[in-house]
């Protein structure tokens, strides 16, 4: 396939290796924001490829496994409801909440549908003028622009059972939060290729300037992804901190300017909760007030959420970078894809889906993890 | 849901307002939404998030990329990274494929 191919080329790939180890002198931390660059690391084992001390910290880049717990929760009080019909990208399906998870629900009777677009929920509700149809709208801002599409679409058609309920995250203020985390061991990022897609790089510029750190807009193939690592390596060990851009062929400095026009007529920007990082400020969108009668938890009594994690589950300093899935007693005993603890075991972006997938730390494939081995290794 | 690729417009047509493309994915063809990309033409890449074209794929800047990747020399390198080799205390063999290099061990380079 054209754009795919040719960035998969494993002569070219052992190249980029080699150079990147020519031109490495010492130790350096880069985290990947993204959950697909994370994915392709993993399964094509890159990290493990690059120079002893140059590391790779996942970052929290997995939409689904940043979405708040209360969130979920809301989403499950919602999708019970017999008048509802509860719309969602299949990845959220199996993300547990407290108590279950909306697949579970879907079992039981509730009327829960995958979505491919946010469009397909919008059309449901006009198909269904005497249902409530409501669309978990989360994500970066790799899905602002469909979800804000959404609403705008909603509102153009005068549909009055069409809400949202939104998680959105969006990924510099993230980056802000983790720099200057008092134990932050990050010092380059390989931002995500597509986020800056959609909004640019000139929010970058800031970061790379006031922490010093540079910043590398990557796409998502193993031979971009080592191009990446090889621009923030040559930037490290040059002393340099700026925005360069690895993914010339898909991202402008601007980005797409039409979508951020749509994005920013239906959303604004606020504080927003991250799974197991917490608060950040002015790190999500909400509808704007013009908006508020496609907000469903506006229209629809959630009650008190009580939110309880499972006590096994690391994920929270997985998020964060701290500690890697071989960390956690659980990683491929109590929990797997199959029967997942926590969101980074569920989504295709999760670290500790990655891992799995690619066996690590797993004897054989569901078998005993040999975790402990790899960690005296380490 | 964040995993776009790039895939091929095979087909444009108007959906009330809005602009929508068949686009295909290497044999797999997926309807996508052409509101934010509003010059393109049959046969051009796009890559789609969740039912959108979010970015054109420019033909120039990929060429670019891989004429620079193709410019690594293999065999200066290779001599090169021998001789430090020997001197680093991180550059490692270098030369093996990613999945049978060894894995890497714990940086203590924090900042």
């Amino acid at each position: 396939m054209k754009y795919i191919d040719e960035y998969r080329d494993a002569p070219l790939a052992r190249r980029l290796v080699t150079e990147i180890h020519r031109i490495t002198t010492r130790p350096w931390a880069l985290m990947e924001v993204c959950g697909g660059q994370t994915h392709t690391l993993v399964k094509q084992g890159i990290d493990e490829a690059l120079p002893a001390g140059v590391r790779m910290i996942h970052g929290p880049g997995c939409p689904v496994c940043v979405t708040p717990l209360e969130q979920i929760d809301k989403a499950l009080v919602i999708a019970a409801r017999p008048d509802v019909i509860f719309t969602s990208y299949g990845d959220m399906l199996r993300v547990p909440g407290s108590t279950t998870d909306l697949l579970s629900l879907k079992a039981r009777g509730a009327d829960v549908r995958t979505v491919y677009s946010p469009l397909d929920a919008v059309r449901i509700a006009a198909a269904n003028p005497d249902r409530q149809v409501v669309f978990f709208a989360i994500g970066f801002e790799t899905t602002a622009p469909a979800n804000a599409m959404a609403v705008w679409q909603a509102a153009r058609l005068g549909l009055d059972n069409f809400t949202v309920l939104v998680s959105h995250v969006l990924v510099p203020p993230a980056m802000s939060a983790i720099l200057e985390s008092p134990t932050c061991q990050v010092q380059g990022f390989l931002a995500a290729g597509h986020v800056c897609a959609v909004m640019g790089w000139t929010e970058y510029e800031p970061i790379a300037e006031k922490y010093h750190v540079p910043i590398v807009i990557t796409g998502f193939e193993p031979l971009d992804l080592l191009e990446g690592i090889l621009m923030a390596i040559r930037q490290l060990e040059s002393g340099r901190a700026e925005v360069e851009n690895q993914y010339a062929r898909a991202v402008k400095r601007e980005g797409n300017l039409q979508a951020q026009e749509t994005v920013f007529r239906v959303f604004e920007v606020g504080d927003r909760k991250w799974r197991g990082i917490g608060m950040i400020p002015a790190s999500g969108y909400h509808l704007r007030p013009e908006f508020a009668r496609f907000d469903a938890e506006a229209r629809f009594e959630v009650g008190t959420i009580t939110t309880a994690e499972h006590p096994a589950c690391i994920a929270g300093e997985i998020l964060q970078g701290t500690k890697t899935p071989l960390d956690c007693t659980a990683y491929g005993v109590l929990c797997s894809p199959r029967k997942p603890l926590g969101a980074p075991m569920v989504s295709s972006e999760g670290v500790c889906a990655a891992y799995h997938a690619a066996g690590r730390g797993l004897a054989a494939p569901g078998a005993v993890p040999i975790y402990e081995l790899k960690r005296i290794e380490r | 849901m964040c995993l776009g690729i790039p895939g091929k417009v095979v087909e444009i047509r108007d959906e009330g307002p809005l602009r929508m493309a068949l686009v295909d994915f290497g044999g797999v063809r997926k309807e996508a939404c052409l509101a934010y990309l509003p010059e393109v033409q049959l046969d051009d890449y796009v890559i789609v998030h969740v039912g959108f074209a979010i970015s054109q794929l420019d033909e120039d800047e990929a060429m670019k990329t891989l004429e620079i990747l193709r410019m690594l020399d293999p065999e200066g390198m290779e001599m090169e990274l021998g001789s430090l080799a020997e001197e680093s205390p991180t550059a490692g063999p270098g030369s093996g494929s990613p999945a049978a290099a060894p894995p890497t061990a714990s940086a203590t380079g924090a900042a």
